[in-house]
C-alpha cells in the first residue's frame, strides 16, 4: 500500500467522522398520552379495568391505591 | 381525579432501601442515576427518621420554570414528565429542584453528561404507552398498565404511599388518628411551630 493511498483513506475516514454524529437540531415537545388509553401489546396491563375508559382507569387507580391501606385490609384492632 | 402524589411516612421507614432497589430494577435505571433515594436525619441517634425523597411532581414545578427548552410538561394527572429528545442536558432543573430529583447519567466513551433523568411516577414519558421506545429512555409505564409507582407498591412497610393525592392522603391521616402519633415529624406544626395562644 502507498503513502497516497494511506493517506486517502486517513482523510476519508476523518470526513466520514461526522456522519456518526447525532442531529442537534432543537426539537419540540411531544404530546403525551393519556395513561387511561392503556398500553396496547403489553403483557402485564393488570386486570380488572377496561384500556380506553377513564372512569374504569380512575377507579382502578383508587382501589390499587387501597392496597396500600391496611385498615382496609384487616380491621383495625 | 385529583393530583398524583408520593407521601412518606417516616414513623413507618425503616431505611431498607426497598423503594430505590423496585425503582432501579423496574426501569433498569443505570449506574450512578437514583430516581430514588431514602434520606436519614439523624443517623445513628437514638430516634433517627428516615424517609424516601424522589420527585415530588410540584404543582409549581422549578424544573419546568427554570428549563431553557421547555422539555417539561404536566400530565392531567398532575405528573411532572419530560421529553428527553428535548432535553439539552444543561443541568438548570437540578440547580433549581429543591429535593435534587434530577439526575444526569454518564453518556458515550468520555463520559459525557447526559440527558436528564428523573421519577416518572410510573408513567413514562411521551413516546406512545409501553412502546420500547418509551421504555428505552423513560422505563415502564406502569399507570397504562393500571398499576401504581413500583416503589411504593413495593413498600414492605407501606411507608412510601403513592396515588392519587386525595386517597393517600386519607390513608395517611387514618394511620396517624389511629396511631396517635407522626403527624409531628412532618406538618405545619414542624415547619411554623404550634400555635402559642387564641387571639
Amino acid at each position: 500500500m502507498t503513502l497516497k493511498t494511506l493517506v486517502g483513506l486517513a482523510c476519508a475516514a476523518a470526513l466520514l467522522v461526522a456522519c456518526g454524529e447525532a442531529p442537534q437540531t432543537a426539537g419540540t415537545r411531544k404530546a403525551d398520552n393519556q395513561p387511561w388509553a392503556g398500553a396496547p401489546g403489553d403483557p402485564y396491563v393488570a386486570s380488572g379495568w377496561k384500556p380506553g375508559d377513564q372512569a374504569s382507569w380512575e377507579e382502578q387507580m383508587r382501589k390499587r391505591a387501597q392496597g396500600q391501606n391496611e385498615y382496609s385490609r384487616a380491621a383495625a384492632q | 381525579m385529583a393530583r398524583m402524589k408520593f407521601i412518606c411516612d417516616a414513623e413507618r421507614c425503616i431505611e431498607c432501601n426497598g423503594c430505590v432497589t423496585a425503582c432501579k430494577a423496574e426501569h433498569d435505571v443505570p449506574w450512578g442515576v437514583n430516581r430514588r433515594r431514602v434520606v436519614t436525619l439523624n443517623d445513628g441517634v437514638p430516634g433517627e427518621k428516615s424517609i424516601s425523597v424522589a420527585c415530588m411532581h410540584c404543582s409549581d414545578a422549578p424544573c419546568m420554570a427554570v428549563c431553557p427548552v421547555d422539555c417539561f410538561y404536566r400530565t392531567d394527572e398532575g405528573v411532572v414528565l419530560h421529553d428527553k429528545d428535548v432535553c439539552i442536558g444543561c443541568g438548570y432543573c437540578s440547580y433549581a429542584c429543591p429535593f435534587g430529583a434530577p439526575q444526569f447519567p454518564s453518556n458515550g466513551t468520555f463520559g459525557l453528561r447526559g440527558k436528564m433523568d428523573k421519577c416518572t411516577f410510573c408513567a413514562g414519558g411521551p413516546e406512545a404507552n409501553g412502546s420500547e421506545a418509551e421504555n428505552e429512555k423513560y422505563g415502564r409505564n406502569r399507570l397504562a398498565e393500571g398499576k401504581l409507582p413500583a416503589c411504593a407498591e413495593m413498600c414492605s412497610t407501606k411507608a412510601l404511599l403513592g396515588g392519587d393525592g386525595d386517597v393517600v392522603a386519607d390513608i395517611f391521616r387514618t394511620r396517624v388518628l389511629t396511631r396517635g402519633k407522626g403527624s409531628e415529624v412532618w406538618g405545619w406544626g414542624t415547619a411554623y411551630g404550634k400555635p402559642t395562644g387564641t387571639k
